[in-house]
């Protein structure tokens, strides 16, 4: 049986909780409360995480968001296997937000398991355990030491009795949250590592599963915003007389980010924004892509601050006789999440509720009561379920459109951006401009490597800080190489900047490797023992690499008119490499096959690492082979998918993954596979035609010339 | 506002919209059916693809005022309870990741299958190539129109 996902609980149900033990595992005060079904039985509930009622039915609050990384089954299964729960018996329930009880909820950085809820999930399943077997041993009269769990029950197999964990449940409230559980040896585990049945499926199929665009609240009206066209543009004026005008639309009302139109439905919405006249100070952003590009290349004349050093890279550089030089360009990209941004909100006198598909549901909650002015207890933020993420989900900017909207009308309001909006509206992977110089010793190896990175700086920080995910991927080198120095100029652009899936390595990773790619070419190697050599010291990214090389048939001959490349990143705690096997096809570039290795740690569930994966695959590829957002005047010239073009079905490779086994920590599982995608197209097509990719998204007619 | 009926999932709805509304428009608000998604307003991503007759359309360009008595299916009008064999595949091959697009790439699968009791390879590539995914599930969404077909 499926466990049936559960979108709500009784808020009667929740404990007060108190202390927050090392880990953040947060213990219950424990208060008496009525069980299901009229019952006065008294569930178990040692954490926020978890409850066992006395039915024997488990329940687990999910405190991070799924946008489709799988964790609604991921999460479970790890408190699952340590309570050795019977996973037929389990329930999930999305956890509203709470400002402390979950410990973080921000879902980025592939950390929903690795450093965030792997311990503190297990710990919480185990202290659960120890209470039950505590509670049994009393009532046998045994030590707990002669009990044993298995799939919801805890057995005493000296006198053959068990006790279901239902009927266990109300004797173990009375027992003390132990402060450390006892955790499993990853021998023990019985459903961290299996393929469990996904248990979102069903409503992903039958067009159940609600997305923030699918809430429905009575007396609710839907709304779409008109923002500045130009980044930091405000309002100076606007005339709503014909948007008032078309049917259905109730009021026009500014928010501080522009124009809300709200409306009876959302076709009046949308139709009463194109009929609105918005005058616009524009400010004084008014740059194109060709002038930051001139910025950036100025930028890269003046030196930056050093995020690497090792060796004397400039003394190597200098004297060295086979020295190789370049520059690399990655163009600004936009989320393009499936579901554009939304978000519905009712505020009242008293209290507010949001519906949000957030990556970000303990903001939403601050960002509602700055805005409403209410305490922030009084604020309900409902997670929906998410139609992608990819970093943007973790921005509250829609989250203001609607809670303001919704102050304005007094009403519940659904406020949903258009495709265009949402993609002239973004917080952009920041566009990277990045010379590097690589020295050869007589030997053939890379002997030095210097590099200066220019992009705006994502993360906070003064101006003299430097920003972790500009240089990520590229600071952070995983070969062995002996002379290093790596610097980063600050960009200061009006364009906003964010996290995209994968974040740095999205950039750096093509850059990086398929520099690495040129100076093995350079050297006369084969780049992919160019690449073994400099990783003696980096077991776990030399062994992805080598499975991706064996399984892709690299050094066999491929089929005519095909070629393959390489790449391989250490990103996240994952270590993922990647051979794509390419061809160019009337102008066309052509990607049939990629094989993937990935070393991620334990992993949680095979499919879900699989499915990321490929995933991550294709995701990267669209980017590589179509992905631009290009300015002008301050403005994106791009709004929709003609024109930001997506990997469709037909383009998609066959794709193979290869998992390494693990107990190791739990790494990353989103994002990694992401960056060594484009490298190894564009070294693909350097093997296939001669011609240097240095530039992103690879356009057909760079091969055009030398053909 | 006019009065139009259509029929959606085997049952005659009246509703009191613009005629120029996107079908889309109305399942999602008038009639609540919300499975059938909006993605780009264009006709480019196939999120909001329902079938109308026999063939596939995409719902957020389709003005309700032009659909007549043709009869509409949505994804909650596909199987009373998820048992289509293209539901059955895709559960089985594990095919969503978010889910978003999911609704209108079974719609347009279960179109081909309709019409198409073995397609190959390059059927499925002409009707599956309008359904962007960006989650990038397209490998297993391949595998489960194959399971359908050898499942029925």
């Amino acid at each position: 049986m499926t466990p049936a996902p559960v979108s709500k609980l009784d808020r009667r149900d929740f404990l007060r909780l108190g202390a927050v033990a090392g880990a953040g595992l947060m213990l219950g005060v424990r208060i008496p409360v009525r069980g299901p079904e009229g019952s006065r039985k008294v569930p178990l509930q040692p954490n926020a995480f978890l409850r066992i009622d006395p039915d024997g039915t488990v329940t687990i609050w999910l405190a991070r968001s799924d946008m489709g990384q799988g964790v609604r089954t991921s999460l479970p299964m790890i408190v699952a296997d340590e309570l050795d729960a019977d996973w037929s018996r389990v329930r999930v329930v999305q956890a509203d937000a709470h400002q402390s009880k979950y410990g973080r909820m921000m879902t980025v950085g592939s950390t929903s398991v690795r450093g965030g809820a792997w311990v503190p999930l297990r710990q919480a399943g185990a202290a659960a355990r120890e209470m039950l077997v505590a509670a049994a041993a009393a009532h046998w009269g045994v030590t707990t030491g002669e009990c044993r769990t298995e799939n919801g029950r805890v057995m005493h197999p000296a006198s053959r009795r068990s006790f279901g964990y239902g009927e266990l449940a109300e004797d173990a409230s009375r027992i003390p949250v132990p402060a450390r559980p006892t955790l499993k040896d990853p021998s023990q585990f019985k459903l961290i590592g299996t393929r469990v049945p996904l248990l979102d499926l069903r409503d992903k199929v039958t067009g159940s599963a609600q997305y923030g665009t699918d809430v429905r609240v009575p007396g609710m009206l839907f709304a779409t915003c008109v923002h500045s066209p130009v980044f930091g543009g405000k309002v100076t004026s606007f005339d709503a007389t014909k948007a008032r005008a078309v049917k259905g639309v109730r009021d026009v009302v500014q928010v501080s980010a522009g124009i809300a139109v709200v409306a009876e439905n959302t076709w009046a919405a949308l139709k009463g924004a194109r009929a609105l006249s918005v005058t616009w100070d524009n400010g004084p952003f008014g740059m194109s892509s060709a002038d930051i590009l001139t910025e950036f290349a100025r930028l890269a004349e003046t030196p930056g601050m050093v995020a690497n050093h090792k060796g004397d890279a400039d003394a190597v550089l200098a004297k060295s006789e086979r020295k190789l030089e370049a520059t690399y360009d990655a163009p600004y990209l936009a989320h393009a999440t499936m579901e554009p941004m939304n978000c519905t909100a009712d505020v009242r006198k008293d209290r507010c509720d949001v519906w949000a598909p957030t990556q970000n549901p303990q903001g939403t909650q601050s960002t509602a009561a700055r805005l409403s002015g209410l305490p922030i207890d009084a604020v309900t933020v409902h997670v929906t379920y998410l139609g992608c993420g990819w970093g943007r989900r973790s921005r509250t900017d829609f989250v203001e459109d609607a809670v303001e909207a919704s102050m304005k009308v007094g009403a519940p309001v659904q406020m949903l951006w258009t495709r265009e909006e949402d993609m002239q509206h973004d917080f952009y992977r920041p566009a990277a401009h990045v010379r590097l110089e690589g020295a050869l010793d007589s030997g053939r190896r890379l002997s030095a490597l210097r590099a200066r990175v220019v992009a705006q700086p994502i993360s906070g920080g003064g101006r003299g800080n430097i920003d972790g995910p500009a240089v990520a991927g590229i600071a952070d080198l995983q070969y062995g190489i002996p002379n290093v120095h790596i610097e980063y100029c600050r960009a200061e652009l009006a364009v906003p900047v964010g996290y995209w899936r994968s974040v740095g390595p999205s950039q750096n990773t093509f850059i990086l490797e398929s520099f690495i790619d040129e100076l093995a070419h350079a050297a006369g190697r084969d780049p992919f023992e160019f690449r073994l050599d400099m990783l003696v010291n980096e077991p776990r990214v030399k062994r992805v690499l080598e499975i991706a090389a064996k399984e892709s048939g690299w050094g066999t001959p491929v089929p005519a008119g095909r070629a393959r490349g390489i790449a391989v990143v250490e990103d996240k705690g994952g270590r993922v490499a990647e051979v794509a096997e390419v061809s160019l096809e009337s102008g066309r570039v052509r990607v049939h096959k990629v094989t993937c290795a990935a070393d991620c740690g334990q992993i949680i569930h095979p499919g879900i690492v699989e499915a990321q994966m490929s995933g991550s695959i294709i995701a990267g590829l669209a980017a590589a082979l179509y992905g631009e957002i290009t300015i002008e005047n301050g403005r994106v010239k791009q709004g929709n998918f003609n024109d930001y073009r997506m990997l469709r079905f037909e383009e998609a490779p066959e794709i193979s993954v290869h998992i390494v086994p693990s107990t190791e920590e739990p790494g990353g599982v989103g994002e990694p596979g992401v960056p060594p995608i484009a490298p190894a197209v564009a070294n693909a097509l350097f093997a296939l035609t001669g011609v240097r990719v240095r530039r992103l998204p690879i356009r057909p007619e760079m091969f055009t010339a030398s053909r | 506002m006019a009065a139009i009926s259509l029929v959606v999932n085997g049952r005659t709805h009246t509703v009191d919209v613009e005629p120029d509304t996107p079908l889309l428009w109305v399942l999602r608000d008038a009639l609540g059916l919300t499975g059938t998604k909006y993605g780009c307003g264009i006709a480019q991503c196939g999120a909001c693809t329902v079938h109308l007759g026999n063939r596939t359309v995409r719902s957020c360009r389709l003005p309700v005022s032009t659909i007549g008595a043709t009869p509409v299916t949505t994804i909650e009008g596909l199987s009373p309870d998820g048992s289509h064999r293209v539901q059955k595949a895709w559960i089985a091959e594990e095919v969503p990741q978010c889910g978003y697009c999911q609704s209108g790439q079974v719609m347009s699968a279960a179109l081909l299958l309709a019409n198409n009791a073995d397609p190959t390879d390059a059927d499925i590539d002409r009707a599956m190539s309008g359904n962007v995914c960006r989650c990038g599930t397209y490998d297993r969404v391949r595998r489960a129109v194959h399971r359908a077909v050898k499942e029925g």
